[in-house]
């Protein structure tokens, strides 16, 4: 096994819901997805945000996309509108996310 | 020969592109057009400018577009919808009608669709008992004094269906939704049942692909360095046909880039629970949706799931909550973060010694890491941006906060600069409060006027 960033195997978007964000991140094979599912779990996340993410952390699959997505809560200062941080939005949370690490097979290849 | 229409989004929010809506219509062939305006803080702008002038309230950029390009509409026989009739969609008729008479034009059909607006209402509403219960928090809108300033529904997609039915050659709405904008002449033109919900959640899906303009088309995407020309990035075009075929693209002449990767990102975009998307018409399965790329900028969108519409619409209230402010200073090296640190005490520590403190206080040093707080980080660059700000209920404190900044430049540590731009003022915080409200209290109307 080796580890690589999340952004070796997955893409990413993120945008903000309430006073909390979503991050949408995506496989770019079916072999990829699996080790999202595996290893890309609400602890795992909740840890890697944790200086950007004070509430709960959601978790949905969407296999049919080769998808997860995950809510922020309490991530955005107050929310889009009220918030006063730079990233009042979440818009960076995506790539934030591609900066973690996971394990995959040595012979893997996206 | 079966029928075939393309429907193309040029603006994703008021502040979007001016010149994407005319790329749209000059660019190749295009049957609609749509426009997004509105965004949550967006009706309490126009309901202000409503309350100074009552022929104000909508979004002006909306009318100059049309006086730019109405000739070739009608002679094209192009047809638009926009919801930028923001909080006063009749001043928006009155000053397109303006446009028509200006351009000696006779038989335009302009309409509105209204009814979204519930602002004077509301106070009827909760004596009939309404509560308007928070969604997020469960709190009542009345429980406590509040400083209201608009109050909208989600209309439903009816509305710009009926217009359209009548001969329309633009649609000026309110809050509705936004995929409602492109769901709506598919509606027209197909004759779709409003208890058909696969088509419903198929056209829901494919308006929520193009809501957010270039989003879909190799905008904001990670993979940002395979994207064509995106100085000339081409705004989404969505083909649907009669047999109920979607495809997401683009006009072939402008750069961009229409794949599974850039439409997938989208389609995740402002997601909550993918099982259930909610709208006024029906309930999308997102978890259904399955993506074909057919290649050359083209993909098909199939399998898409709806279930029956809930019983509520959603309301979008906006109110005053306090006052902000924000104000920078650029701190150069060496020791830039040390200093950047030093800067922050001590405007703190002034405040502080001055007799003020803040519900909200906020520090960050921009270049350090604050995008990504404890993820990235990086304690040396040449420079970092302090930015500092404060929420309080109190205009004059937040104003007293703006006036201590310039300062740190002659009474800080050395090399600091970029003080632009004035004393920060303080700002209203205008406050979103979504809530749920029972349909049978709504009504949407329709008024079609030629010209």
């Amino acid at each position: 096994m080796k580890r690589v960033k999340l952004a070796e195997i997955a893409h990413a978007r993120s945008g903000d819901k309430g006073d909390g964000s979503n991050v949408g991140l995506i496989a770019y094979s079916d072999r990829g997805f699996e080790i999202l599912r595996d290893q890309v779990t609400i602890d795992r996340v909740k840890a890697h945000f944790a200086k950007i993410c004070h509430g709960e952390v959601q978790r949905f699959e969407i296999p049919n996309l080769k998808a997860l997505n995950f809510l922020l809560g309490d991530s955005l200062g107050g929310g889009g509108t009220e918030s006063i941080k730079t990233d009042a939005q979440g818009k960076t949370h995506g790539m934030a996310l591609l900066e973690m690490e996971v394990e995959v097979p040595l012979d893997f290849n996206r | 020969m079966s029928k075939s229409i393309r429907i193309g989004n040029g603006q994703g929010f008021w502040g979007d592109s001016i010149d994407a809506p005319v790329r749209l219509l000059r660019g190749g062939p295009i049957d609609y057009i749509t426009m997004d305006y509105l965004a949550e803080v967006t009706m309490s702008i126009m309901q202000r400018q409503k309350l100074k002038r009552p022929d104000r309230g909508y979004a002006h950029d909306f009318v100059a577009f049309i006086d730019k390009v109405l000739p070739e509409l009608v002679e094209r026989n192009v047809k638009v919808i926009a919801n930028a009739g923001g909080v006063n969609p009749e001043a928006c008729q009155k000053a397109l009608m303006d446009v028509a008479a200006k351009h000696g034009l006779k038989g335009v059909k302009i309409a509105t669709v209204t009814g979204d607006d519930i602002l004077d209402r509301l106070e009827d509403f909760g004596r009939q008992g309404e509560k308007f219960a928070n969604m997020d928090t469960g709190e009542g809108l009345f429980d406590k004094e509040r400083h209201i300033l608009s109050a909208n529904v989600y209309a439903p997609t009816n509305g710009i269906v009926e217009a359209l039915d009548q001969g329309a050659q633009i649609v000026v709405t309110g809050r509705g939704t936004d995929p409602g904008l492109v769901l709506g002449p598919m509606i027209h033109e197909f004759g779709w049942d409003w208890a058909d919900w696969d088509k419903l959640a198929l056209g829901t899906v494919a308006g929520h692909i193009l809501e957010c303009g270039a989003q879909c088309t190799g905008g904001n995407f990670t993979n940002w360095e395979e994207v064509p020309n995106m100085a000339d990035i081409g705004y989404p075009i969505v083909e649907v046909n009669d047999r109920g075929e979607v495809v997401i693209t683009k006009h072939d002449s402008q750069g961009g880039l229409v794949t599974i990767d850039t439409v997938s990102e989208q389609l995740l975009y402002e997601m909550g629970d993918p099982n259930d998307y909610i709208t006024p018409d029906v309930v999308v399965d997102f978890t259904s949706i399955q993506l074909e790329d057919l290649g050359n900028d083209r993909v098909a969108v199939k399998n898409v799931k709806g279930k029956p519409k809930t019983d509520f619409y959603k309301v979008s209230i906006s109110y005053l909550n306090g006052f902000k402010a924000t104000g920078q200073l650029t701190v150069s090296g060496p020791n830039a973060y040390q200093k950047a640190h030093k800067c922050a005490e001590i405007l703190w520590t002034r405040l502080e010694a001055a007799g003020y403190s803040y519900d909200d206080q906020l520090t960050e040093y921009l270049g350090v890491g604050v995008c990504h707080e404890g993820i990235r980080h990086q304690d040396d660059p040449p420079e970092v941006v302090l930015r500092v700000g404060v929420k309080d209920q109190d205009k004059a404190r937040v104003d007293r906060f703006g006036k201590e900044i310039a300062p740190l430049v002659t009474s800080g540590p050395p090399g600091v600069t970029g003080f632009a731009g004035g004393r920060p003022k303080a700002q209203e915080i205008v406050a979103y409060w979504p809530a749920l409200l029972r349909k049978e209290l709504i009504d949407v109307h329709v008024n079609v006027t030629e010209v």
